[in-house]
């Protein structure tokens, strides 16, 4: 028996079904009923039921791209706190190498910086580290909060919602995986932006979100409605990381590019080796038609 | 017997007006706001988050710490500010009531705290307090097993009845707070105040455990309400 439908909204100790279901994130289970434990809406897959929160902290997760604040500069390490209930760590030999400076002109208490999670201890602790694109410290611009569980709404389909504003409002936009979002560019477009971000924040359970929010700005911005697009349906999905900054996106194309050549290349190769062995094996196969065609030949006569 | 009209109007088994409203504060994690008859409470939850009191964490799941504080002006006679014996006891009964709620094995050693604030107070603040944090825990998106929800009965001039005023707390013979997690009805704070026979005592119990229900039904109404789509 399921009790809810596919993204209902629902609220803790709330019984979503009765046996024939598995329990997923977001729910446990109470003898043979399972029930919701946070405020969120319910997915439905293949028979296993999962609560998708409203509202949540972030927890740590190695490979996940996020936004810290340097809160504290020690003897070789920097402490970031990176909006989570648990605290990360930048040690020196990340950041500088073997390099013996001093931390505090690096990175001082308050900067802000785009970092990558390498490694989560026993008690939780982020390790981080600079190593990547586009990582490194922020120069200006403004930080946006929001709901971690929202994030990949506001990045959206294959990148699809945050390229639209970034193309709308020709801001630079860095969304950290711990629900920061870093915003660069002119100054009432980071104030719009910031406004928009807060919007899908609000109204991520909604449909056709992409379109309303393509509206708001072109109202603000052009002064006009664009051309109608089809709707596009909300799904939650992880994102695919981006990439951030437009320098780096274009090396990061162009590094596919020559990937792809590279690869292209190989399977060419492969392809000729295997030219190569069909070849011989249809000259074997003729040959050995043919003697068979002789012995035919020979039987007949 | 049962056709008893009191004080202030009310039947036997009849809660006061309440109002329940989630998420009021802007930078809190979740809040609720309460008013029950003549209470005004304010409630502010933050966390899970890390705690540098060090002590107090366990390396196995999250901690919930509380306050619950009366306003100075809360009170007919001015409250003297700060924590006294009353406050402290209902702060750790609070906590108590609470965590067996809570699921906050996937946040170890953090903490999550809990301020109850009484703006105005007009008897049964503790179980009004209870209410409100526990919609606010939902609100900050806390993982919890059920809501857990306070009410209290009581005896007055010989009766047992249901949600006491002040004035009936101060006069009456017996007052029974409990707070119970609605979904399987197990009760996670139960005090009794004055005298009561044996059969009194399961009376206000059961008559307690249905106010309950009935407040459940209003903190679900105001978490639904706080989220549901426009």
């Amino acid at each position: 028996m399921i009790y809810v439908e596919n993204k209902e909204l629902v609220i803790p100790g709330q019984i979503l079904a009765e046996d024939e279901c598995y329990p997923g994130r977001g729910t446990f289970k109470d003898n043979n009923r399972i029930c919701s434990s946070l405020i969120g809406l319910v997915s439905l897959r293949n028979k296993k039921i999962r609560v998708i929160p409203l509202k949540s902290k972030y927890i740590p997760k190695k490979g996940d791209v996020v936004i810290g604040k340097i809160s504290d500069v020690r003897f070789s390490m920097w402490d970031v706190d990176i909006n989570s209930p648990y605290s990360g760590i930048l040690s020196a030999f990340e950041a500088l190498g073997r390099d013996k400076k001093d931390l505090n002109r690096v990175f001082d208490v308050g900067d802000v910086l785009f970092l990558r999670i390498i490694d989560v201890d026993e008690v939780k602790k982020a390790k981080l580290g600079l190593k990547g694109r586009g990582m490194g410290k922020f120069k200006g611009g403004i930080i946006v909060e929001i709901s971690p569980t929202k994030v990949p709404r506001l990045i959206g389909k294959k990148g699809s919602m945050i390229n639209m504003i970034k193309n709308k409002t020709n801001c630079k936009i860095v969304v950290g995986q711990n629900g920061l979002v870093w915003v660069k560019g002119n100054e009432d477009m980071e104030q719009l932006t910031r406004e928009v971000i807060h919007v899908i924040e609000k109204e991520a359970h909604t449909s056709g979100l992409t379109n309303k929010i393509k509206n708001k700005l072109c109202l603000a911005i052009d002064g006009e409605l664009p051309v109608d697009e089809s709707e596009e349906e909300f799904i939650f999905e992880k994102p695919k990381l981006q990439n951030f900054k437009e320098e780096i996106e274009q090396e990061e194309r162009e590094e596919a590019a020559r990937l792809k050549k590279e690869q292209e290349e190989e399977n060419d190769d492969k392809n000729n080796l295997y030219e190569v062995i069909e070849e011989l094996k249809k000259n074997k196969e003729e040959e050995n038609s043919s003697q068979s065609d002789d012995s035919e030949d020979d039987s007949n006569v | 017997m049962s056709e008893l009209i009191r004080e202030d109007g009310r039947k036997f088994d009849e809660l006061r007006p309440i109002k329940i409203e989630a998420g009021v504060l802007e930078r809190a994690d979740g809040s609720a706001y309460l008013e029950v008859g003549g209470n005004k409470i304010l409630v502010a939850v933050y966390g899970p988050r890390e705690s540098y009191i060090r002590r107090l964490l366990e390396p196995n799941t999250g901690v919930i710490r509380c306050r619950y504080n009366m306003a100075p002006f809360s009170v007919d006679d001015r409250k003297r500010p700060g924590p006294d014996r009353r406050s402290s006891e209902i702060s750790k009964i609070t906590a108590d009531a609470l965590r067996p709620a809570l699921m906050l094995e996937s946040y170890p050693r953090s903490m999550v705290d809990v301020y109850i604030e009484v703006i105005e107070a007009e008897g049964g603040t503790r179980c009004a307090g209870i209410t409100a944090a526990s919609v606010a825990l939902v609100d900050a998106g806390v993982p919890m097993r059920d809501i857990v929800v306070g009410c209290a009965a009581g005896k007055v001039s010989d009766e047992i009845v249901l949600d006491l005023s002040e004035v009936e707390d101060k006069e009456g013979q017996a007052d029974v707070p409990i707070a119970i997690m609605p979904r399987t009805g197990e009760i996670t704070l139960l005090q009794s105040d004055g005298n009561l026979t044996e059969e009194e005592f399961q009376k206000a119990i059961d008559l307690a455990m249905e106010g309950c229900m009935k407040v459940s039904e209003l903190q679900k109404e105001a978490l639904m309400k706080k989220y549901s789509v426009e």
